[in-house]
């Protein structure tokens, strides 16, 4: 095996090319799973900078009165943090999945649009590139530059010209929208590709619940990060034209931008969380060697989702004094949230129910997520009761609702992700052990740093404060946060570590390691440029277990 | 094979084991180091001394209460599973049985927690509507609260008090109760008014008029914060509030209305107040300082911190303050007056006589 | 580990999935809904809270004729789709003409409103909420009018030049999409601003 390990990589024609012209192919690639690869890439780096944000937040709030960086700084890292991991992790590491995996698993070749597609993926690096480049405006590096520290929301009238002269709400606005916009074409790429581009006999009904999931996604793209787009030129207008949206002193209102970005940002949440609930949908039955319990209720609870959190965005809102009935609207929805999304996970629980669950890492992340999740979703409850609300809401209780669903959920699918379709985006194993490893250590790190973080928001500490007075109750709490911090940062250069060591000497995966059932197995790992030699016929949600189970097809009972 | 699974697995159950009694540790170790703000000021929201807080500590407890329960029984389902049907030689290499779903099943885990959520749902309207829709008794004492970039002003129209970042009121007995509503405004950006023992947040919005009201049962100080990011300072925009007896209230007001204390020893430190750039933002009553941008400084002497609660209101601190006040509050919005020094001492004498 | 070396069997299916062009299209028109949708809620949410003057009943005026003009360009386009379908070229490029010139009618229209409000009534971007929100949602409507006019006229120099046959049918159907939204939501902008808005 090791022998000829090292073959596959030369075994394409990147090798024998100079790397200029690798380089070169790369850039100008319209290829979905060359985009694929680079959204995802494009990704990961994000991750090791905004984690190593969320580390100097760590770091800040290890003691009371902390200095290592100045409020100012302070500020601009936290938003930076949250603004990166959501556009710039959370949305191309999506992007990059549904990529590189919607074409092969609905038998098509490429996507929809080609060049859209490439076009898109460069827009969104655009962006991201732009939001950090602000780090070198104003007084430089140290002072941290220009870059926004209005937080996430960039709640007017912060962003105003009034209270953020220069240009730093500037980079936060712009580089936003253009990713925005990119977002919004991949999102059209997406749906017109599984629309239009499935192989014969792959009926909506048969499609594997990740391009499901994928479609659901994209929809909610289009009419969610639109409102965001439009307020974000509505800002510009006001810092560039002089004009008064948010312009509290000429009568524009506050309250507006909340609405129109919740509108937006409550969605977004959902498109963060729907993907991993994708991998997770994939990744269980496999490893259950089950097919997927209840698939028609899945599809369903995944719309229902989809619709009902277009109508929950106010629940960030409790506290901007909304009308009794208001909230009690606001709270009859978002509480209605749970019932699909409880269904979700019974469903996956009936998955693994009488199944043979085999505890690979792909699976030890999606286990780790199922725990974490049905925490994040009660705290959830807790958050969307509004009474309860007005003493959480702003407090560190929030911060770790929301790190239990994006670090805790989102990032474990993520992972489970990486380690499920690695050897068939490489055609090597990322390695067991360090997988292992990796799992418990972040499993453990999370624990230490989120259920703790619970407490002092219980405790009365406010979220994006620079620092805190001694003497509350918070300070061993916020040092044992800030280690559990650590902990989870270890854990991720060793993941860095195993892609990096897989990557040139993992064990070669063959084209079906996990003995799987979906048509991206089918092919050879990493899959040829065309994808299919021959485009494929299904005749079941399930077409590689037909084909290994000739005597008892899927097909039959369909 | 066989041993490598059994290995693993135990391995595994020490691990989460071992991580749920460290936690639970933490957690009831935290729990325990709460109390009363006499002793220990953590603003603790299950440790509340008025009625808004107390009624959303009751129902709080109950929203926990049945989402621990959802916890435990899908806890106990996920566990169960992972042990029982995890992967073991014996089955090794044969496929289980294909179950595709069970509409039964799938109806039940669909309607249970659509009662649950109605449940839910209405006892959080009973506690919304006590408390938002609460009516105003004659007796309620009435506060504007203006959050400015980043200290509190406070007026009260009817007793003609004007004051900042230390908001005093009656304790208010339940037979004869003296709330106090608060009218909430902004100067510039939003802002949030949270004292986690008195009630929860209620932003305090630009162009927008919004309300609380608190009745604070016991007397004491209560700390708290704003809670909505308003800029550079957010962190230390601190809140307190005096929850006074009926008595030292009475007295608190009677001083508060009387005009600013003018001492002769220190009316060099009044000249200098009077002829920098400090009039343009703070008010003194009966100097030609009506500015409102900062806080009121009348009786500035009458309050136990400065800037917000961002430090103690000593001699040092008043001094370093009027030096630099980005020692103290780096990102302030009062500049660094870059006075003499003994310019400086006699401005801090004469502020000092400000009670 | 087992390995699927074989591919799967080609089985001829029948299968009639939509044109992509017309579903991106459509997906695109959802995604501009919302954003006009936002702008609308703020247009409306702001109505009547100028701090300033001028409002809009004292400057605006109902451009009735120009938008006759637009809606029916959305007519003419329709037509002129049908008739490349049957494969009537000429009759198609004097339709598309028209479409053409009816659209830059509408621009000429707003264009005159525009030089009139900033040169009688000083109204400008930066003047109210109202200038704020007015130039914003019908600018927003005229970019796309614009970029619409240039799509259009790029068609219309392929079609001079004889490229634009039958063959192209769906994709001139994919663009006449674009512009009956385009139409549809100077419906919306029109009642908002000027019968809602007075
Ligand atoms: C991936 C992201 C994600 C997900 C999936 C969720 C899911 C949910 N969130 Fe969360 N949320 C965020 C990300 C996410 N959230 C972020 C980022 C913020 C803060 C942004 C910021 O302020 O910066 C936030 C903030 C936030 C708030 C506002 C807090 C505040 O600032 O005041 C609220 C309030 O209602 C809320 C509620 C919920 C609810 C009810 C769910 C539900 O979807 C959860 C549903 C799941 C379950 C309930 C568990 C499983 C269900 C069962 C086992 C069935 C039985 C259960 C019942 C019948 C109850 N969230
Ligand atoms: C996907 C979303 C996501 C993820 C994964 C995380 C992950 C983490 N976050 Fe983040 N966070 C947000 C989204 C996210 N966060 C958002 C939206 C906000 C709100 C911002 C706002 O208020 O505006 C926020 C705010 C926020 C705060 C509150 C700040 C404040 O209010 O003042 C804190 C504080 O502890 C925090 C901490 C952490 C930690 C410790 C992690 C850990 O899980 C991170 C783990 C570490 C890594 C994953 C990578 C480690 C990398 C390295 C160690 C370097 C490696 C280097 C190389 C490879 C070269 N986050
Ligand atoms: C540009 C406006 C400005 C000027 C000029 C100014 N201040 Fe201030 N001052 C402020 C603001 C704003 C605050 C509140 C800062 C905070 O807490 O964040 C403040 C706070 C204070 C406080 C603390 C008050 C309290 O109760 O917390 C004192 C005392 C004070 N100023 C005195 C002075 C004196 C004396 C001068 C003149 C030598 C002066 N200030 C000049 C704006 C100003
Ligand atoms: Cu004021 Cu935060
Ligand atoms: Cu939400």
């Amino acid at each position: 095996m090791s022998s000829d390990a090292m073959a596959i990589h030369q075994g394409t024609d990147v090798g024998s090319r100079p790397w200029v012209e690798t380089l070169h192919g790369w850039v100008t690639t319209v290829d979905h799973k060359r985009l694929g690869i680079l959204y995802i890439l494009y990704a990961l780096l994000f991750l090791a900078v905004a984690g190593s944000e969320a580390m100097i937040i760590r770091i800040q709030l290890m003691y009371p009165h902390n200095s290592f960086v100045s409020p100012q700084v302070f500020n601009r890292i936290f938003t930076m943090h949250g603004t990166t991991m959501v556009f710039f992790v959370g949305i191309p590491v999506l992007f990059g999945l549904a990529n590189y995996l919607v074409p092969l698993m609905i038998g098509a070749r490429d996507m929809a649009f080609p060049r859209l597609n490439a076009f898109s993926f460069w827009l969104t690096a655009l962006g991201g590139f732009l939001l950090y480049f602000s780090f070198l405006g104003g007084s430089g590096l140290y002072g941290a530059g220009n870059a926004p520290d209005v937080g996430w929301w960039a709640y007017a009238p912060l962003t105003s010209r009034a209270f953020s002269p220069g240009h730093s709400s500037d980079y936060w606005t712009i580089s936003l929208l253009v990713a925005g916009f990119g977002s919004i074409g991949t999102a059209i790429n997406i749906i017109a590709t599984i629309l239009c581009m499935r192989c014969p006999g792959m009926k909506l009904s048969r499609m594997p619940l990740l391009v499901w999931l994928n479609l659901v996604v994209s929809g909610m793209v289009l009419i969610a990060i639109t409102p965001l787009s439009a307020a974000q030129i509505m800002l510009c207008v006001d810092r560039y034209l002089g004009g008064h949206f948010f312009d509290t002193q000429a009568g524009g209102s506050a309250a507006l931008w909340m609405h129109f970005f919740w509108i937006f940002g409550h969605p977004e949440v959902y498109i963060l969380i729907l993907p991993a609930f994708a991998v997770l949908s994939e990744v269980i039955p496999v490893f259950s060697r089950k097919p997927m319990f209840g698939y028609p209720v899945m599809v369903g609870a995944t719309i229902a989702i989809g619709f009902i959190s277009m109508s929950v965005w106010a629940h960030h809102m409790f506290s901007i004094g909304m009308s009794s009935y208001g909230n009690a609207f606001f709270v009859l929805t978002t509480m209605a949230i749970a019932v699909p999304t409880g269904i979700k996970i019974f469903n996956w629980l009936g998955t693994m129910w009488g199944g043979r669950i085999i505890f690979k890492t792909p699976m030890l992340f999606c286990i780790g997520f199922l725990f974490n999740f049905l925490i994040a979703g009660l705290t959830g409850i807790m958050l969307g009761s509004a009474a309860f609300n007005w003493q959480l809401t702003g407090s560190y209780f929030v911060v770790a609702h929301f790190h239990y669903t994006l670090s805790g959920s989102f990032l474990f699918g993520i992972f489970a992700a990486f380690y499920y379709w690695h050897p068939k985006i490489t055609g090597r194993m990322l390695g067991e052990r360090l997988g292992k490893l990796h799992f418990w250590l972040f499993f453990i790190g999370f624990h230490v740093c989120f259920d703790l973080m619970h407490i002092p928001g219980l405790l009365g500490m406010a979220r994006r404060i620079y620092t805190y007075e001694p003497g509350r109750g918070w300070d061993t709490l916020n040092l044992l946060i800030s280690i559990g911090a650590f902990i989870q940062g270890i854990a991720t250069l060793i993941f860095v570590a195993n892609l990096i060591i897989s990557y040139f000497k993992g064990a070669k995966a063959g084209n079906d390691p996990w003995d799987a059932w979906t048509l991206e197995w089918s092919v050879s790992s990493p899959p040829p440029a065309y994808n299919f030699a021959s485009i494929p016929t299904v005749a079941s949600r399930r077409p590689l277990w037909d084909l290994k189970h000739p005597e008892d097809p899927d097909s039959r009972y369909e | 094979m066989t041993n490598m699974h059994k290995m693993e697995w135990r391995v595994v159950a020490a691990r989460v084991s071992g991580i749920l009694v460290i936690l639970t540790g933490v957690l009831l170790a935290a729990g325990m180091c709460t109390a009363s703000p006499h002793d220990n000021p953590v603003p603790n929201i299950f440790d509340p001394r008025s009625t808004p807080a107390e009624s959303i500590r009751d129902h709080s407890y109950f929203v926990l209460a049945i989402t621990g329960l959802i916890f435990l029984v899908v806890i106990s389902l996920l566990v169960y599973a992972v042990v029982k049907f995890r992967d073991k030689p014996l089955t090794a290499g044969r496929e289980p049985a294909q179950v595709y779903g069970s509409t039964q099943i799938e109806l039940a885990w669909t309607i249970i927690p659509v009662l649950i959520v109605f449940v839910l749902f209405l006892a959080t309207a009973r506690v919304i509507h006590a408390i938002e829709d609460a009516r105003k008794p004659a007796t309620a004492v009435e506060v504007t609260a203006i959050g400015h970039q980043f200290w509190w002003e406070y007026r009260y129209p009817a007793l003609g008090v004007v004051t900042a970042n230390e908001l005093h009121v009656p304790v208010s007995d339940p037979a004869h109760a003296t709330p106090t509503f608060l009218t909430l405004l902004s100067a510039d950006t939003d802002h949030s008014f949270w004292v986690p023992q008195l009630a929860g947040k209620t932003d305090l919005i630009p162009n927008r008029v919004n309300h609380t009201w608190i009745d604070p049962h016991q007397t004491g100080v209560y700390v708290g914060q704003c809670a909505q990011y308003c800029g550079t300072q957010h962190g230390k925009m601190l809140l307190r509030v005096s929850v006074d007896s009926p008595e030292e209230f009475a007295a608190w007001v009677q001083a508060q209305k009387q005009p600013a204390n003018h001492d002769d020893k220190a009316s060099a430190g009044r000249r200098v107040f009077e002829t920098t750039a400090c009039i343009n933002c703070h008010a003194v009553g009966g100097t030609n300082g009506t500015g409102r941008f900062g806080p009121d400084l009348t009786h500035l002497m009458s309050r136990d911190t400065i800037a917000a609660g961002a430090a103690l209101n000593t001699h040092e601190n008043l001094r370093l303050w009027m030096q630099n006040p980005d020692a103290i509050k780096p990102g302030s919005l009062m500049p660094a007056m870059k006075l003499s020094d003994a310019d400086l001492d006699a401005l801090v004498r004469y502020l000092e006589t400000l009670r | 580990m087992s390995a699927i070396t074989t591919p799967l069997p080609e089985i001829p299916g029948s299968s009639a999935l939509p044109y992509k062009g017309r579903v991106g299209m459509a997906c695109l028109i959802i995604a501009e809904s919302a954003i006009f949708t936002i702008f609308v809620v703020a247009y409306l949410y702001y109505i009547g809270k100028s701090l300033t003057g001028p409002t809009p009943r004292e400057v605006l005026e109902t451009p009735i004729f120009f938008t006759v003009c637009l809606l029916s360009s959305s007519l003419t386009i329709h037509l002129a789709s049908k008739l490349l379908d049957r494969g009537k070229r000429g009759a198609f490029l004097a339709l598309w003409f028209l479409t053409i010139v009816l659209g830059a009618l509408f621009m000429y229209g707003t264009a005159r409103e525009w030089h009139r409000l900033i040169y009688e009534h000083g109204l400008t971007i930066s003047t109210n909420l109202f200038g704020t929100t007015y130039y914003s949602l019908v600018g927003l409507h005229a970019a796309h009018v614009t970029v619409g006019l240039l799509m259009l006229t790029i068609v219309l120099l392929f079609g001079l030049e004889g490229r634009v046959g039958r063959e192209q049918s769906a994709r001139i159907d994919v663009l006449s999409m674009y512009w009956h939204f385009v139409d549809a939501v100077w419906v919306v902008v029109f009642t908002v601003v000027y019968v809602l808005g007075r």
